[in-house]
C-alpha cells in the first residue's frame, strides 16, 4: 500500500520537493550575509536590510512560500486523492484488491499527511532560521515601520514562522481529502479546498488566535511624549469630533489587539469630542505653521493630564509567541484528525 | 458449500428511484453466470452491491457466504472488474502487476506475468497507451492473478470490437477452466454471453425477470403454433409469456414444466436470444411490483 501511495504521488511530490530545494538554496545563499549585516550594522540593520532589494525580496518570498505551501498541498495532494480515483473509476480497481478501502485511505492519509508536515516544517524551519536576525532586531525595538519590521507574533508573519505551518499543512491536506470525498470531482474539490483554507487563514488571526492565550493589558499614561496624534472627523474646533487618541505602544515585538482611552477610575472615556476638538489639525490643504500647531497640542496634552487619561492596550507580548504557536498547532492537528475521521467514515459510503 | 450469490428482497434506491427492487436470487457455486438486461436495468447496481461497493437500501445479499465489503477476507475471495475496465492511465503495465502483488495476499505472480507475456503486452508501456481490448485484458489479468474464488465482471466486453470480444471471452473461459473460478458477468447482449455462461439472470426494469440454469430454461420454454385460441383457455401449468394472433393462427411463447402433448399445437424450441427477448419485452405485472412502485411514489 505504501508503494502504491508513493507511486501515485511521485510526480506531485517531486514538483514540490524541487521548488523547496530551489528556495532552500536561495535562503542558504543569502542567510549568512544577512546575519553578517546584522552584526555589522547593529542598530541600523533593519533599515539597511529593508533598503537591500535582495534581502527584502528574499524575506517576502520566504514568508509567501510558507503561507502558500499548505494551500498548495491541500489543493494538489489532498483534493485529488480520492476525487481523481472517483472520476477515473479507478477506485473500483483500488478498493477491490485485498485491502479494505478504510486501510487504503488511512495509509494514504498517514503517509502523505506526514510528508506534507515534514515538507512544510522544513520550509518553515529554513525561513525561521533565515529571518532570525530580523526577528531579533524587531524584538529589540529597532523597528522602523517598514516591511521587515512586523513582529513575529503579529498576524501573517505568525503563520509563516515556527511550528504553526506544520499544523496548517496537516489541516489543509485533510481538508483537501475531505472535500474530494464530499464533492467527488477533482477541480471543484480543489476550488473548495482553496476557498475554505484561505477563509480559515484569514479568520483564525482575526477571531480565534487573540483568545487562545489570555491577552495582556497595559495602561500607558497619556502625556505629551507618548501622545502621537488623534483620529477624528468633522471640522476642527466646535462641531469636530475626536474618535480616538493615538498613543505610543511601547512593547516591541508585541501584537496590539485593541486600545482605548480610560480615565483614572478605569472607565472608558466617551466625552473626547467636547474637550479635544480643538486639537485636530486645521486642514490637510493648509497645514498650520509649527508654532500654531504646537500651541493647541500642548493645551490638549495639558487637558489630558488634568483628566488623568491613560491609554489601555490589550495585546499579546512577544513572550506569548510560543504558547500561541503551540496551542494553534495543536488546534489544527485536532481539526485535521477530525477531518480524517470524517473521511474514513464517509469513504465507506462511496460507490 | 455456500451459494455463490444469495439475495433476499434486495433493493437499492437512488434519489427516490429504485435502481434495483425486490431482487431475490439463488446462484449455486461453481457457475459462470450471465447477467443480462437492457441499459439501466440495474445490472451494475446488483454487481456493485455484490462486491460491497454500495450498500443495499433494503434486503440482504451474501456472496460466497459472506457479506460483501465486510473486510479483507471477503475482498480476497471476490475479484471485480468494473464497467469500462478502469486502470491507472499513468501507471505502466508492470506497475499494475506490482500493485496487485502489493495489495493482494494471494497474488499469483507467475500467472500474471505469464498472461501479460501471452497477451503480448509490453510491461513498460503506460496503461493509458493501451487499446480498449488490451486494457480490458490488463484489468482481467489483475482480477485473475488475485486468485479469487469468484470473479465479477461488469460489461467486460461492451467497449470491445467483435474480434476482441471473442478473444477476451475465450481467454476468460480458459482461466475459468484452469483455476476453477466462478464468474458473474453482465452484458446487455445475450449473444456475448451465450457461449460462456451456464447460468442466466435476466434483469428488466430494475427487477429479476427470470433466473436459472440455461439448459433448464431452454427445456422449459417453448414456442407453440396452432389454431387461433384464447390463451385463457390453455391448460393449467402453462405460463404464457407472449402471444400473437393472426386470423386463424396463434403463436405463443410459454413456460411450462410439463411436456406439451396436445396434438393441436406444434412446439418448437426457443433459442436463448428469443427467450431473453421475450422476457425483456414483457411488462412487470406481478402484484408485488405494483405494490413496490406505489410505495415509492
Amino acid at each position: 500500500m505504501s508503494w502504491l501511495t508513493w507511486r501515485q504521488l511521485r510526480l506531485q511530490a517531486a514538483t514540490i520537493l524541487g521548488a523547496l530545494l530551489v528556495l532552500a538554496v536561495g535562503l542558504a545563499a543569502t542567510g549568512p550575509r544577512l546575519a553578517q549585516l546584522s552584526s555589522a550594522a547593529a542598530e541600523d540593520f533593519l533599515n539597511q536590510a529593508t533598503n537591500d532589494r535582495a534581502d527584502s525580496w528574499a524575506y517576502l518570498v520566504g514568508v509567501l512560500a510558507v503561507l502558500a505551501l499548505p494551500a498548495i498541498i491541500g489543493v494538489f495532494w489532498g483534493a485529488p486523492l480520492v476525487a481523481r480515483e472517483l472520476e477515473a473509476g479507478t477506485h473500483h480497481l483500488a478498493w477491490n484488491q485485498g485491502v479494505t478501502r478504510t486501510r487504503w485511505l488511512v495509509t494514504k492519509l498517514g503517509l502523505i499527511g506526514l510528508g506534507a508536515m515534514v515538507a512544510t516544517g522544513a520550509l518553515s524551519l529554513a525561513v525561521t532560521w533565515w529571518c532570525a536576525p530580523i526577528d531579533r532586531a524587531v524584538a529589540a525595538g529597532e523597528g522602523n515601520g517598514g516591511l521587515l519590521t512586523q513582529a513575529r507574533v503579529t498576524p501573517v508573519i505568525f503563520d509563516a514562522r515556527g511550528v504553526v505551518p506544520i499544523g496548517y499543512a496537516a489541516f489543509a491536506f485533510a481538508l483537501g481529502v475531505t472535500a474530494g470525498i464530499l464533492v467527488r470531482r477533482t477541480v471543484p474539490a480543489m476550488a473548495v479546498t482553496l476557498g475554505v483554507f484561505i477563509a480559515v487563514q484569514i479568520a483564525v488571526p482575526l477571531l480565534v488566535r487573540p483568545h487562545l492565550v489570555a491577552p495582556s493589558r497595559t495602561d500607558v499614561a497619556i502625556t505629551e511624549s507618548t501622545l502621537q496624534g488623534f483620529r477624528g472627523s468633522g471640522p476642527p474646533g466646535p462641531g469636530g469630533h475626536v474618535d480616538g487618541l493615538l498613543v505610543e505602544f511601547d512593547r516591541p515585538g508585541g501584537w496590539r489587539l485593541a486600545a482605548r482611552t480610560v480615565d483614572a477610575d478605569g472607565h472608558d472615556v466617551r466625552s473626547l469630542s467636547s474637550s479635544l476638538a480643538d486639537c485636530l489639525p486645521t486642514s490637510v490643504e493648509a497645514p498650520p505653521s509649527p508654532a500654531a500647531a504646537t500651541d493647541p497640542r500642548q493645551a490638549c496634552a495639558a487637558a489630558l493630564a488634568a483628566g488623568d487619561y491613560r491609554q489601555r492596550f490589550t495585546y499579546h507580548p512577544a513572550s506569548h509567541y510560543w504558547p500561541l504557536q503551540g496551542i494553534e498547532t495543536a488546534m489544527f492537528f485536532a481539526v485535521a484528525l477530525g477531518l480524517a475521521g470524517l473521511s474514513c467514515w464517509r469513504i465507506r459510503r462511496l460507490s | 458449500m455456500s451459494a455463490l450469490l444469495q439475495a433476499r428482497g434486495l433493493g437499492k434506491r437512488y434519489r427516490g428511484r429504485w435502481a434495483l427492487a425486490n431482487c431475490t436470487l439463488d446462484v449455486p457455486a461453481g457457475r459462470v453466470v450471465g447477467l443480462v438486461g437492457p441499459n439501466g436495468a440495474g445490472k451494475s447496481t446488483l454487481l456493485t452491491m455484490a462486491v460491497g461497493s454500495i450498500t443495499p437500501t433494503v434486503g440482504t445479499i451474501e456472496v460466497l457466504g459472506g457479506r460483501p465489503g465486510s473486510g479483507a477476507a471477503q475482498l480476497a475471495k471476490v475479484g471485480f472488474v468494473a464497467q469500462g475496465s478502469p486502470v491507472y492511465t499513468s501507471l505502466s503495465v508492470a506497475d499494475h502487476l506490482r500493485l496487485g502483488a502489493r495489495l493482494n495476499p494471494g497474488w499469483d505472480d507467475a500467472v500474471a506475468r505469464d498472461r501479460i507475456a501471452r497477451l503480448g503486452l509490453d510491461p513498460a508501456l503506460r496503461a493509458g497507451a493501451l487499446s480498449g481490448g488490451q486494457r480490458a485484458q490488463l484489468a482481467l489479468t489483475l482480477g485473475i492473478a488475485k486468485r479469487p474464488k469468484l470473479l465479477i465482471l461488469d460489461e467486460p466486453v461492451a467497449s470491445l470490437d467483435p474480434l476482441a470480444r471473442r478473444e477476451f471471452l475465450q481467454d476468460l473461459m480458459e482461466a475459468v477452466a484452469e483455476h476453477g473460478l466462478s464468474v458473474v458477468m453482465s452484458s446487455h447482449l445475450i449473444s456475448d454471453l451465450e457461449r460462456a455462461c451456464d447460468h442466466l439472470v435476466v434483469l428488466v426494469a430494475s427487477r429479476v425477470a427470470i433466473a436459472g440454469e440455461i439448459e433448464q430454461l431452454l427445456a422449459t420454454h417453448h414456442r407453440l403454433t396452432g389454431p387461433r385460441c384464447d390463451p385463457a383457455d390453455l391448460p393449467a401449468g402453462l405460463e404464457v409469456l407472449s402471444a400473437s394472433h393472426t386470423e386463424r393462427q396463434s403463436t405463443l411463447v410459454v413456460r411450462t414444466e410439463v411436456p406439451i402433448r396436445d396434438p393441436a399445437w406444434t412446439a418448437t424450441p426457443l433459442n436463448l436470444e428469443d427467450l431473453v427477448l421475450t422476457h425483456m419485452s414483457r411488462r412487470p405485472t406481478e402484484p408485488d411490483a405494483r405494490h413496490q412502485l406505489a410505495a415509492v411514489r
